[in-house]
């Protein structure tokens, strides 16, 4: 298990360092750093002062060598817009994703993984149905259109729900649903698919044959085994949940790291674009690596 | 990406995918010579539902409309009037027969920029799609043939493509070399590489030990000739299906570029950009947000019910479930 978590981490590790140098090869195929900084009307004299100050006339592997160190001191310079330092804006907004996140994580798994469970147990059946069209049309919607039908339902036509912002709990049920929907839909297929084909091996059937009540062979023999894939895909999927959240946040005009991005974006803020990519980065890997950890736990075999 | 990634689970993906690919081999090995029972004949006739029907014809009639755009819209899509501005579909209170869907801020006739929309979706997402499963397919056959270094380093990147948010990552290239219909595809193209290098390696893995291959090889075929005359027809059928899961995600991918206002640039209309521009009027003029979303709901769904019956006439393993 050690070697297994281990090299695990070996692998993280070289995906961030290839993320951390693909930033540094576009953001220098981009142009002219100093240029990008300091805007188009900037004197020559400052552009040579601003190379000078920051090493840019240094060659290249001696730039990305202090540039490898200063984003492991986590020292990700300052944004070009607010002058004050690009992990002091990411901070401020990371909570508010985090709360937004975590809300739809736990929404997802709570409704979807019963509903894949609940339209296996009665395959074929109206429940299954029903359940498999609604996960089906969740994970082909654009999470955007989802958004706004329910503003255009929940807080225009019946005003149960205020459609914007953030502060009250009322206010996170929407987004939260929003960001949900992919997840959600997906953990129910698979949680549905997946324990449809543990119920047909040989082993549940030796545990049928020797009396066990339904209810414990399922419970007991089967959910385990169709875990794994589930556990999978959810981790899996955060990366695509992160990217989600970029749009959510943009319907809703919640304040987190989703609008800071399409803000930084649009003014073209380098120092802040850099900072978030590298720290998604950073999350998937680590949601990937509880995956795998998760996975050894759950199935000795792959342990090895 | 999240359907690509459903397709692509796990490393153990390639184990289970290569028995799935030898099936088909074997079942045509034994059924040599014996006439084809009848109920097998036309598989593809027999499994289209009425549901899978409708979706082909709706995805017929929006490449049509796609490619037909100016003989098939009613007017032209940019042109403004505002005198008839904000006006209903038809089929509410208020609604001409002029405008079917009404018309937008600006009085542009909806209908129209709904039909000339799915030009930008279809072209980006199809082309994305071919170019990604040129490039992902090719790297696939080479890190599953050659094994060996190059293996590791192929799979490595994938491994960091995969696993990185690439909404995010779509938006920093944006950011750097701006947007426009050109990068867009080179960005829907890069989305999805990944995945078919991934199914592909395992493909071929499962396949290049198998009776013919080895056959061909004592034979004294070459690798290209392996791999692009035997061992490619028989891998083919799994990528396709993938390829069927990329288009709907690449829309996907678009369409929220669209919508955050970084992906094809006004005038030329789009449906994420129109649903983003109808948000703003969504108490007074509800229609200008939900008519593209709702084309883009039907394409969307349309290509992944498509891509299940593709699934389930191509890849008789998978068929049982």
């Amino acid at each position: 298990m050690v070697r297994f978590v281990v090299g695990r981490l070996a692998r993280g590790i070289i995906t961030l360092w290839i993320v951390v140098t693909c930033v540094f090869v576009v953001l220098r195929l981009s142009g002219d750093p100093a240029e990008a900084m300091l805007g188009p009307e900037a004197t020559p004299e400052a552009l040579e002062a601003f190379r000078l100050r920051y090493g840019l006339d240094d060659p290249l592997p001696v730039q990305y060598g202090r540039y490898v160190g200063n984003v492991l001191q986590g020292d990700f310079g300052s944004s070009l817009q607010s002058r004050r330092p690009a992990s002091e804006l990411f901070l401020a907004r990371v909570g508010a994703t985090l709360q937004l996140g975590v809300t739809a994580i736990a929404l997802a798994i709570a409704v979807g993984i019963p509903l894949g469970i609940l339209a296996a147990l009665h395959r074929n059946s109206i429940v299954d149905r029903l359940a498999m069209a609604l996960a089906f049309i969740g994970q082909s919607a654009p999470s955007f259109f989802v958004g706004i039908m329910l503003i255009l339902l929940l807080s225009l036509r019946f005003n149960l729900l205020p459609s914007s912002g953030r502060g009250s709990w009322q206010q996170l049920i929407m987004p939260a649903l929003t960001l949900s929907t992919g997840l959600l839909a997906i953990l129910a297929r698979m949680a549905r698919s997946s324990l449809l084909e543990v119920i047909s091996q040989d082993y549940v059937r030796t545990a049928r044959a020797k009396g066990l009540s339904e209810r414990r062979v399922i419970a007991a023999h089967c959910l385990r085994n169709a875990a794994i894939p589930v556990v999978t895909i959810a981790g899996m999927s955060i990366g695509t949940l992160i990217g989600g959240a970029a749009i959510t946040e943009t319907v809703f005009a919640w304040p987190g790291v989703g609008r800071l991005t399409v803000d930084a974006i649009s003014s073209r803020d380098y120092p802040v674009i850099q900072l978030i990519v590298i720290a998604v980065a950073a999350t998937v890997v680590i949601a990937n690596l509880a995956v795998d950890i998760a996975y050894g736990l759950l199935d000795p075999r792959i342990r090895r | 990406m999240v359907i690509g990634g459903r397709t692509a689970t796990s490393p153990s993906t390639g184990a289970l995918n290569a028995p799935a690919s030898a099936a088909p081999t074997a079942e045509t090995l034994s059924s040599f010579g014996r006439e084809v029972p009848r109920h097998r004949r036309r598989w593809w006739v027999r499994t289209l539902s009425p549901l899978t029907l409708a979706c082909l014809v709706i995805l017929i009639a929006a490449i049509a409309c796609g490619l037909a755009a100016g003989i098939v819209a009613p007017a032209d899509p940019t042109a403004n009037d505002l005198r008839a501005r904000l006006q209903p579909p038809a089929f509410s209170e208020g609604g001409s027969a002029e405008h079917l869907l009404g018309t937008d801020q600006l009085g542009r006739d909806l209908l129209s920029r709904v039909i000339y929309g799915a030009r930008v979706s279809l072209a980006i997402g199809i082309f994305g799609m071919l170019l990604g499963a040129l490039v992902g397919t090719l790297s696939g056959l080479v890190a599953g043939f050659a094994r060996g270094i190059l293996d590791e380093i192929i799979m490595l990147l994938v491994d960091a493509v995969i696993a990185l948010p690439f909404l995010i990552i779509a938006l920093a290239v944006i950011a750097v070399f701006g947007s426009s219909l050109t990068i867009l595809i080179f960005v829907a193209a890069f989305s999805g590489w990944a995945s078919y290098t991934r199914v592909a390696r395992g493909l071929v893995l499962g396949a290049r030990e198998q009776q013919y291959v080895l056959a061909s090889r004592a034979l004294g075929a070459g690798p290209g000739r392996l791999l692009f005359r035997h061992i490619m027809p028989n891998i083919l059928a799994p990528l396709i299906v993938l390829a069927s899961f990329e288009l709907t995600s690449i829309i996907l991918l678009e369409a929220s570029l669209s919508f955050l206002g970084f992906g094809v640039q006004p005038p030329t209309p789009s449906w994420g950009q129109m649903v983003s521009e109808g948000r703003e009027y969504l108490n007074t003029a509800w229609w200008i947000g939900v008519f593209p979303g709702v084309a883009l709901m039907l394409i969307t769904v349309s290509v992944s019910l498509a891509g299940d019956w593709l699934r389930d006439v191509l890849d008789p393993a998978l068929r049982a479930r």
